[in-house]
């Protein structure tokens, strides 16, 4: 009897090692290759490190309406895939007059992926089409309120991809290809 | 109108006249001074004098109160009210728009003083003058022309296009005028139109252009075109038809050996008749072909596109607007002009670039109004395509691959990625954006940064020069009032079949591509 106790605890045992170094130890050695470049997150809020924060330029409709502006804003701080979501909530939060924000009320982020070769993929509710007030200058301004938001603030994000309600779409509103991750463009900042 | 025989002769002599020497000093540059307006009236002709301020063409204001019978008053705020039979037009000095009775339309440019007296531009005439008028004022200013009254004066266009064994003259008179060929052996072809004149002032084709087989195209009097034909045309066969609002004159030119190289063309025309007008032909340079034109009305359906506050819908004013312009495309340039939708229908954006790709579009244009977050945000703008980094769009196409083909052996063929279309094209597509640009500047209100480039799919995915014209914002309640006002809509007409003209016929063929 004893010897057979002896043997299921030490089972037991070497399985809570072997899930300690799998799931605690290897993270622990090993944090920095994996972070910075990769992983998935969804719904609006994430494991940001508690009051820290970052500066982080944000984009807005610049005055004559024509371009961006960009503006120096706080933005909690995240460790890799996370700091790329606080960016995206901050820059599509609601702001108040005069600043005018390219992206339409009431658009949230689904969820946000980094792929190993810098590409960002950002899921938003289908709320930035029914609320989008049309026009081909419009949409190319929330396309790249967007693809600058990540791509001028995280060097690690080459190009981004807009998804919406989890699915790829030919454009937000008629003109500006979504079929493939864009660039940063800057012509459009004032 | 009716017509009494004497004024149908007056008129046809003087149109006669000024069509002839009209388009010599536009097109030749050697007459400094400006091209006179000709003024055609069932009284006849009559030229109002241009003066240039800024580049912008005016009229004298007192010398169209004497032509029209307008009351011109200067009040002592310096308002410049013109009357006609009880009703007004304001002008405003260093204004450039003017209340024509209680409606605010805008124009080119503000009055202006020279010599003690009061100039407004041309635009006035057709813009202000017309609406308060009680007889039809067509202005044309591209032939320096004003037809007042209901006559018939339609547009001749012709383009010559060279096919196996021979060539194709194309003659189009829009609106439509009922026309009488004759011909004289294979040497001379006689067209009568059934018109009260004809404004002839786009390029024609000349002998160069024509490989020789079509010598000159001359006017015999107001209403009757001679085609002179070169002496290797062996058979000719003409017939008439209307094409939409256009009646279009088609002349099949066959050659006696087509497959020895053609002969240079005579140094000299050799008109049959040495006592009528030189002819237009030998003075222009040959035209090209842009045999068919795309127009995309944009969204449709369900997909409104912008909205107005208003209630204008982008989907409506892109239709309005491709309609007209369908109209007057082919009535100048005789093209095939193709619409992507012509009612309320949905199209995704593919099927639009693959209707234009289908059917070997020369040219693409898509037309929209735009809108923005603010409501002071205005202007017309041109896009062409973008593709996202240079590299990946100068890369685009794969390298040749050898398939079987139907009738046996291989062929080699170039591989384009669908959504890569465009960028072989970019360049001309480019060089039509800005001269759309160049015709829009003085017309009509332009975005700060009219021309750009960007990722439009339906720009990307064309095979042909293509652009898309934002002709403003929907989004502005000012620009709204305009873009619904059917002036507004025929000065854009206006302005992209300028560009689409010359569009065809220069930069030189394979600079650009």
């Amino acid at each position: 009897m004893l010897p057979r106790t002896i043997a299921i605890g030490g089972v037991a045992a070497a399985t809570a090692a072997l899930a300690w170094v799998l799931f605690v130890g290897l993270p622990r050695w090993y944090p920095a290759e994996r972070a910075p470049v990769s992983g998935a997150v969804s719904g609006a809020t994430g494991s940001a490190t508690q009051g820290r924060k970052i500066r982080a330029r944000l984009f807005y409709v610049s005055e004559d309406g024509t371009g961006l502006t960009g503006v120096e804003r706080e933005v909690p701080f995240g460790e890799g895939v996370d700091q790329a979501r606080e960016i995206i909530a901050a820059q599509i939060a609601q702001v108040a007059e005069p600043i005018v924000s390219a992206v339409p009320p009431g658009t949230t982020l689904r969820g946000l992926f980094l792929t190993d070769r810098g590409d960002a993929y950002v899921d938003l509710s289908g709320d930035v089409i029914k609320a989008h007030p049309g026009g081909s200058l419009s949409e190319l301004l929330t396309v790249y309120t967007i693809v600058n938001a990540l791509t001028a603030n995280l060097p690690a994000v080459q190009a981004v991809q807009i998804l919406i309600d989890g699915r790829e779409v030919a454009t937000l509103a008629g003109h500006v290809d979504l079929s493939q991750p864009l660039a940063k463009n800057l012509e459009w900042i004032q | 109108m009716n017509i009494r025989p004497l004024q149908s002769a007056v008129v046809a002599a003087a149109t006669a006249f000024a069509l002839i020497f009209i388009p010599i000093h536009q097109l030749t540059g050697q007459s400094p001074s400006p091209v006179p307006l000709t003024l055609l009236s069932k009284d006849g002709r009559r030229a109002l004098a241009i003066t240039l301020v800024n580049g912008q063409q005016f009229v004298s204001l007192d010398e169209l109160a004497a032509v029209f019978q307008l009351a011109v008053r200067e009040g002592s705020v310096g308002a410049l009210t013109v009357s006609y039979k009880g009703r007004t037009i304001v002008l405003t000095p260093d204004q450039a728009r003017a209340s024509v009775a209680g409606r605010v339309i805008s124009l080119p440019a503000p009055p202006a003083r020279s010599g003690g007296r009061w100039l407004v531009p041309v635009d006035f005439v057709g813009g202000a003058l017309g609406l308060i008028y009680d007889v039809r004022l067509d202005l044309r200013k591209a032939s320096h022309l004003l037809v007042v009254g209901d006559l018939r004066v339609p547009q001749v266009t012709a383009r010559y296009l060279a096919v196996s064994g021979g060539g194709r003259l194309t003659i189009d008179a829009a609106p439509r005028a009922r026309s009488t060929v004759t011909s004289e052996g294979n040497e001379r072809l006689t067209i009568k139109f059934d018109a009260d004149a004809l404004d002839l002032s786009p390029p024609l084709p000349s002998s160069t252009g024509s490989q020789g087989l079509v010598l000159g195209i001359r006017v015999v009097d107001g209403t009757t075109l001679t085609v002179d034909l070169g002496p290797r045309v062996v058979e000719v066969r003409a017939s008439a038809q209307p094409i939409e609002t256009a009646e279009r004159v088609t002349i099949d030119l066959r050659v006696a050996q087509p497959e020895t190289p053609p002969p240079a063309p005579p140094a000299a025309p050799a008109p049959a008749t040495p006592a009528s007008p030189p002819s237009l032909g030998q003075l222009i340079s040959p035209t090209r072909t842009l045999a068919t034109v795309v127009l995309d009305a944009g969204h449709g359906g369900e997909d409104l596109g912008v909205r107005s506050a208003g209630g204008t819908l982008e989907k409506d004013l892109a239709l309005a607007v491709a309609l007209v312009l369908k109209s007057a495309i082919e009535g100048r340039l005789g093209a095939r002009v193709l619409l992507t939708r012509d009612d309320d229908r949905q199209m995704s954006i593919d099927d639009r670039a693959s209707f234009a790709n289908n059917n070997k579009a020369d040219l693409f244009i898509s037309l929209h109004a735009n809108g923005s977050f603010k409501t002071t945000t205005s202007g017309a703008s041109i896009y062409y395509a973008a593709f996202d980094g240079d590299a990946k769009a100068t890369g685009s196409t794969s390298p040749a691959e050898r398939v079987s083909v139907a009738t046996g052996g291989v062929r080699d063929i170039e591989l384009v990625a669908w959504n890569r279309a465009q960028t072989r094209h970019l360049s001309r597509s480019m060089a039509f954006a800005s001269l759309l640009a160049e015709q829009f500047r003085d017309r009509v209100p332009l975005e700060s940064r009219a021309v750009r480039r960007t990722p439009l799919r339906v720009l990307q995915s064309t095979n042909m020069p293509a652009v898309l014209i934002e002709m403003g914002f929907l989004s502005n309640p000012d620009q709204e009032m305009q873009l619904a006002n059917s002036d507004f809509q025929n000065t854009f007409v206006q302005a992209i079949g300028d560009a689409i003209v010359r569009f065809r016929d220069g930069p030189p063929a394979g600079g650009t591509r």
